[in-house]
């Protein structure tokens, strides 16, 4: 998904910071994105969970992005998780704790030079906390109203946040899960959503519409009813 | 999560649970956690190489690692396809060494079947561009070869079908083009005759092909349309094509939406469809300037257009014949005449020679024929086996999904030395697929 998210930049002629815990692995994709869009391409050091390395890789990078797309997560086993803490830590660490930590230090260097974007990629399982996945869902929840809140704060200097609803998109995340077509979206979908919200000032966008409707009326299912559901 | 998957021919459609990776230490996982699977690229082959109970998909695993624009080399992980390739190279001045007919296939495909285009009687097969690549064996090791290292593994990888390991990254030669047209001449050629005088005489061009047409008896017999080209220079194109010489051709529009019934396709509708496709030359000679996209892929225009085809699929079958056996290429184009059994794509072509262990490419003439899947069809086959086989030819695999192993021995001389490099570095066929278990190849 950052791939997709990367190529799509980089087409409209973005230069492109990748940023990953292992730069090595990363090569292939800085060679390809550089010779098919003649763009340039810089790999960094850069670990989610790491917090306290945040403010020192962000100080590092020599010039500082644009556009910030936040696109790291990670689903994890809920069962597992229900009994072993240091999974469940992972899974709130790399989808919640980790955006917050690097994200407000993006928000403080576009605050202060008064311009900027950021993207966030949460997810729907955020809007309403599912028997299967709720520990995913309840980290992301966390990010889609930390976003929903630094939009807010930052819109009055001059930056912009959005926040990219993806739904189902055909990842390694689901390559084990049969998805129904209709409502999956390809990796490409999800650059051309990121890359549309960014240039069109969008705030929450859904990468196939329909999902707001879904995710409404899931949410509108009431409480005692839906504690009976399998989903 | 299975799910079933076919190759081109749509025939046969096997389950298969199908695995990605992005990483080299992802698929060094998957190699050790996985057995009896085989790489799996856009599934552009015909039959059933290709297809196992586990693949392993190199769609993921696409990039682009080098292009130097000056030597014109290019490097690339074993997943990315023909049609992102020329999109990058084609602007710089660049073409692909040898292509297929279809530019929707992976780099490890075209390597795994050691495909051959229009050219090959000039350029050779695509293992002749190769400068290096890695494959990873069995056991996990990932082993650079090449003409000049690991030899062995080389050889038997070109053309191999995957069976000696997973390819992912070559390193080819690029060929040097000024405009991205080519000079085009079409010949109509009454008989077969005559179209054999039209290969030897225009054997000096680049590229040549024919379409055939098989179900015309008579004076007429074997009458086809030679297509010849060259890559046009600048000073041939006209002042419009010379605004933007390296163009690269866009995308395909049209999508053939559905199945069509397969008794569409009977004798009556191909010769109809012979008829107008001889027809619509009205001279017996044309010369222009046509885009690379229409001379080298006319039918990736249609997106799925194996549907015409129907539910049940179709085979391709395509053999070699040396060049002294014309009459074996008569005797198989009246016996498809005399059983009624037209093709739309008849393409002859003529080979160059050609060294190599596995490759299919044989000095001589070839033949491809699609073929819908029916009853009594393999039979039928079988029979235009016994031909090749008498006239010392031999088969394509990238097309088969039905030889009899026996004829696999008998098409191809080094099978055994073939057989015993895979075993080396796939001692207990690790990677196997429906076509190598049928053709006894591998034992599962």
């Amino acid at each position: 998904m950052a791939i997709a998210v990367a190529e799509k930049f980089a087409s409209e002629k973005y230069a492109i910071q990748l940023a990953a815990r292992n730069v090595q692995r990363l090569l292939p994709f800085q060679s390809d994105l550089a010779i098919r869009f003649g763009c340039k391409v810089s790999l960094h050091e850069f670990n989610a969970v790491d917090f306290a390395s945040h403010q020192a890789f962000f100080d590092q990078l020599y010039v500082k992005p644009d556009v910030t797309v936040c696109v790291f997560g990670y689903l994890g086993d809920n069962e597992q998780a229900l009994t072993d803490w240091s999974k469940a830590e992972t899974i709130i660490n790399t989808n919640y704790t980790g955006a917050v930590s690097i994200l407000n230090i993006v928000a403080a260097h576009y605050a202060a030079q008064g311009s900027g974007v950021i993207a966030g990629i949460s997810s729907v399982a955020g809007q309403r906390g599912r028997q299967s996945n709720f520990l995913y869902g309840s980290a992301k929840a966390g990010l889609t109203a930390y976003l929903s809140g630094l939009r807010n704060y930052l819109f009055h200097k001059g930056v912009h946040v959005a926040t990219i609803q993806p739904g189902f998109v055909y990842t390694k995340m689901t390559e084990n899960l049969k998805l129904p077509p209709l409502l999956t979206a390809r990796p490409v979908e999800v650059g051309d959503a990121v890359y549309a919200a960014v240039v069109k000032k969008k705030n929450v966008v859904y990468v196939k519409w329909f999902w707001r409707y879904i995710m409404l009326i899931i949410t509108c299912i009431p409480e005692f009813m839906f504690k009976k559901m399998k989903l | 999560m299975k799910q079933s998957i076919a190759n081109w021919g749509n025939y046969p459609k096997v389950e298969s649970e199908v695995k990605s990776f992005s990483f080299n230490e992802q698929l060094g996982e998957l190699f050790r956690s996985t057995d009896h699977f085989i790489p799996r690229g856009n599934g552009r082959c015909y039959g059933d190489a290709s297809l196992a109970g586990k693949t392993i998909s190199t769609l993921q695993y696409s990039r682009i690692l080098s292009f130097d624009t000056e030597a014109g080399i290019f490097e690339c992980q074993s997943g990315l396809t023909l049609d992102k390739i020329l999109e990058v190279i084609v602007p710089k001045g660049w073409f692909l060494p040898v292509t297929p007919g279809t530019k929707f296939i992976t780099v490890g495909g075209a390597v795994g079947s050691d495909v051959h285009g229009k050219n090959h009687h000039v350029d050779g097969s695509f293992s002749n561009h190769i400068i290096e690549m890695d494959v990873m064996v069995a056991d996990g090791r990932m082993l650079t070869c090449s003409p000049t290292e690991n030899t062995d593994l080389f050889e038997a990888t070109c053309g191999g079908m995957g069976l000696t390991g997973m390819i992912t990254r070559v390193k080819f030669r690029l060929k040097k083009i000024e405009t991205s047209y080519i000079r085009q001449k079409q010949l109509k050629a009454s008989n077969l005759e005559e179209l054999i005088r039209f290969f030897e005489e225009y054997k000096d061009y680049t590229y040549s092909m024919a379409w055939i047409d098989c179900l015309t008896r008579g004076k007429h017999f074997g009458r086809g349309i030679l297509i010849i080209g060259e890559h046009a220079r600048l000073d041939e194109l006209n002042d419009k094509q010379r605004k933007h010489p390296l163009v690269y051709a866009g995308k395909p529009k049209i999508t053939f939406p559905f199945n069509l019934p397969s008794w569409i396709l009977n004798t009556l509708t191909v010769k109809i469809f012979n008829f107008l496709y001889y027809g619509k030359n009205l001279k017996k000679e044309i010369n222009n300037v046509v885009p690379y996209e229409p001379f080298f892929y006319p039918l990736d225009a249609i997106l799925h257009w194996n549907r015409g085809y129907g539910k049940k699929g179709f085979v391709q079958y395509q053999f070699v014949l040396p060049l002294e056996s014309r009459q074996g290429l008569i005797n198989i184009l009246k016996r498809i005449s005399d059983e009624g059994l037209g093709s739309f794509l008849a393409v002859l072509k003529v080979f160059g020679r050609q060294e190599s262990l596995i490759s299919f490419p044989e000095e001589g003439y070839t033949l491809a024929l699609d073929f819908p899947v029916r009853k009594g069809l393999f039979s039928f086959l079988d029979e235009l086996d016994q031909i090749v086989l008498q006239y010392g030819g031999r088969l394509y695999m990238s097309k088969d999904a039905r030889m009899k192993p026996e004829v696999l021995v008998k098409g191809y001389p080094h099978l055994e030395k073939f057989r015993s490099i895979v075993k080396k570095y796939n001692p207990s066929d690790k990677l196997s697929s429906v076509q190598s278990d049928r053709l006894l190849l591998t034992g599962n």
